[in-house]
């Protein structure tokens, strides 16, 4: 199954079976959002000391693609500044319309997400713990309808 | 694989100019919307270039043209369901009229206590206006219990139906399974305790003909995008009775009749239900779906389905890994899982080869929850579907199957 395979790749199926960061922690800046329409939900947590994403929690339900995507996105901003979370949430938007950025190290797993362009209607869930997490960074908490 | 009574298929692909322009699209996702047939892009096209002004309204012969061509529409659906003219309402679509009924005939006529029945089978569009009308009036909504396949049944119904049963309001034929309600006989039995009966008809009137006097049912809606037509239209059926006695929801032109500073008066139903101006061309162009329905036939339309729908059937549930919901299905209609696959993450495996299926809730989401899952895949047949579609299909489900079994 050529194709489907760039999509559904060893990496994300191990984010899949084995998801890193799951769960969520009390006290530690929480969004959920969900997407009626398709039925996924996410929430993700960020715990931000001085600057620095200390820790990055998530739970969900949805397909692979947005489920092993939050928690790619977890190890992926997992002590990075803001500043630089914020740089790494941009290039991954970039990412999945196929262009890749100057600094790829940086995206770790995320990078095996480039393979979406090619599937455009399920950008969305690639994206929705990313655009949860830059809620959370520009100050967003508590519930959200994503469309 | 040979095919079975090839013979008894339709042979129009060509008829559908979205499957000339994708000669390799699987398309079943017919329940969610039907292709369009040339013809009534044909005449679309008609109105827009040789009569396109507004109807009801100018005295010129363009504006007598454009409207007769639409009141037309009015007279095809009245003898395509078996009814009065007045007993017409156009509308935007199935939601649009069955919310209608609710708005109007529900809120005016639903008291404290009162009981309207509904089922777990509905699309929102046929159950959420009953339940937001139930709260405010202090009514209760009461649902069937379904029968372990998870269909309506006439024993089931009568544990629910009592004298404080004002309405009963439910789909014809369920969009997520294709069962078939017996609505017949649940006529009758609503009628005996004197509740009306709203019959959701979306996912009926494109695959069987539907008499309305002889189902004697009360309220009947439907869209016509569904079977062939235009998008942004549909039909609501009513009792003229009760379309007499009922109150416009939407107020505005074209349906008044004489406007007062603090008082005005409306024309008779339908047409006190059409504010506005309306999709006129969709209006005009919805004529030429039903009658390219009746040029064909229902019953050869059936054998068409039917033939797919057991071919596909009875390879699909060889297949391991897969889950059938719907196995007694009677209609064109098959609701079913990769097990332990999303139905999204499915969905794009179909969609690489270009099999067009619906994955989801379907706008469903008490049955979904019924079915104890988070959505389902559904491939619905129509006349422009071949052996050679139900092939791919069942050529992708098993690939689909063998791919995510490691997963
Ligand atoms: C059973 C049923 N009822 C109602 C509707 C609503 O139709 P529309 O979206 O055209 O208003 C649908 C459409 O999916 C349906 O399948």
């Amino acid at each position: 199954m050529a194709g489907i395979s760039d999509l559904y790749n060893q990496v994300l199926k191990d984010h899949r079976n084995y998801p890193r960061n799951k769960g969520l922690i009390d006290g530690y800046k929480t969004l959920k959002v969900k997407n009626p329409s398709c039925g996924d939900d996410v929430t993700v947590q960020l715990n931000i000391e001085n600057g620095i994403i200390k820790d990055v929690r998530h739970i969900g339900t949805g397909c692979a693609i947005c489920c092993s995507s939050a928690s790619v996105m977890s190890e992926t901003l997992k002590g990075k500044s803001v500043k630089v979370a914020n740089e790494i949430i941009e290039d991954f938007y970039e990412l999945i319309k196929g262009n890749y950025p100057d600094d790829e190290d940086r995206l770790g797993d995320a990078i095996v997400y480039v393979n979406i362009h090619n599937y455009p209607p399920r950008a969305k869930c690639a994206t929705l713990a990313w655009r949860a997490a830059g809620a959370i960074i520009h100050g967003d908490e508590g519930e959200t309808i994503d469309e | 694989m040979s095919y079975p009574d090839k013979k008894v298929l339709l042979d129009v692909k060509n008829d559908f100019p979205v499957l000339v322009n994708n000669p390799n699209l699987v398309y079943l996702d017919s329940g969610a919307t039907s292709l369009k047939p040339k013809c009534v892009i044909d005449k679309l096209d008609e109105y827009y270039e040789k009569y396109g002004v507004n109807v009801n309204r100018g005295v010129y012969k363009l504006s007598y043209t454009a409207t007769t061509e639409y009141e037309e529409t009015r007279t095809v659906c009245a003898k395509f369901l078996n009814c009065k003219e007045r007993e017409v309402v156009f509308t935007k679509g199935a939601s649009n009229g069955l919310n209608l009924v609710a708005q109007s005939y529900g809120m005016d006529n639903l008291n404290e206590g009162d009981e309207v029945i509904s089922s777990e089978l509905e699309h929102h569009s046929c159950v959420l206006p009953w339940q937001n009308v139930c709260k405010i009036k202090g009514a209760k909504l009461k649902y069937v219990e379904l029968d372990s396949e998870g269909r309506i049944t006439v024993e089931a119904f009568k544990k629910v139906l009592s004298n404080k049963t004002k309405v009963v309001v439910l789909t014809h034929v369920s969009n997520v399974m294709g069962y078939i309600t017996p609505i017949k006989e649940i006529i009758r039995l609503a009628h005996e305790v004197g509740a009306v009966v709203v019959v959701d008809a979306a996912q009926s009137v494109p695959h069987m003909k539907v008499d309305v006097k002889d189902l004697d049912c009360d309220f009947l809606a439907f869209s016509a995008h569904k079977m062939f037509g235009p998008t942004g239209f549909g039909v609501l059926f009513g009792k003229f009775k009760y379309l007499k006695a009922m109150r416009p929801v939407e107020f505005g032109g074209d349906m008044i009749d004489e406007v007062y500073k603090n008082e005005s008066t409306w024309k008779d139903a339908p047409f006190k239900f059409e504010t506005g101006t309306p999709p006129i061309a969709e209006a005009i162009a919805f004529k030429e779906a039903i009658r390219y329905i009746e040029s064909i036939g229902y019953e050869k339309i059936q054998a068409h389905e039917k033939a797919l729908m057991e071919y596909t059937m009875r390879e699909l549930v060889k297949i391991d890994g897969v889950t059938i919901y719907n196995k007694s299905v009677e209609t064109g209609i098959i609701a079913f899982n990769m097990t332990g696959v999303h139905p999204h993450d499915a969905s794009t495996l179909f969609d690489e080869r270009d099999i067009c299926l619906r994955a989801g809730h379907h706008c469903a989401q008490l049955i979904i929850k019924w079915l104890d899952t988070i959505g389902t895949l559904r491939a619905c047949f129509y006349i422009y579907n071949d052996f050679e579609d139900c092939d791919k299909f069942i050529e992708a489900v098993k690939d689909s199957a063998e791919y995510f079994k490691e997963w």
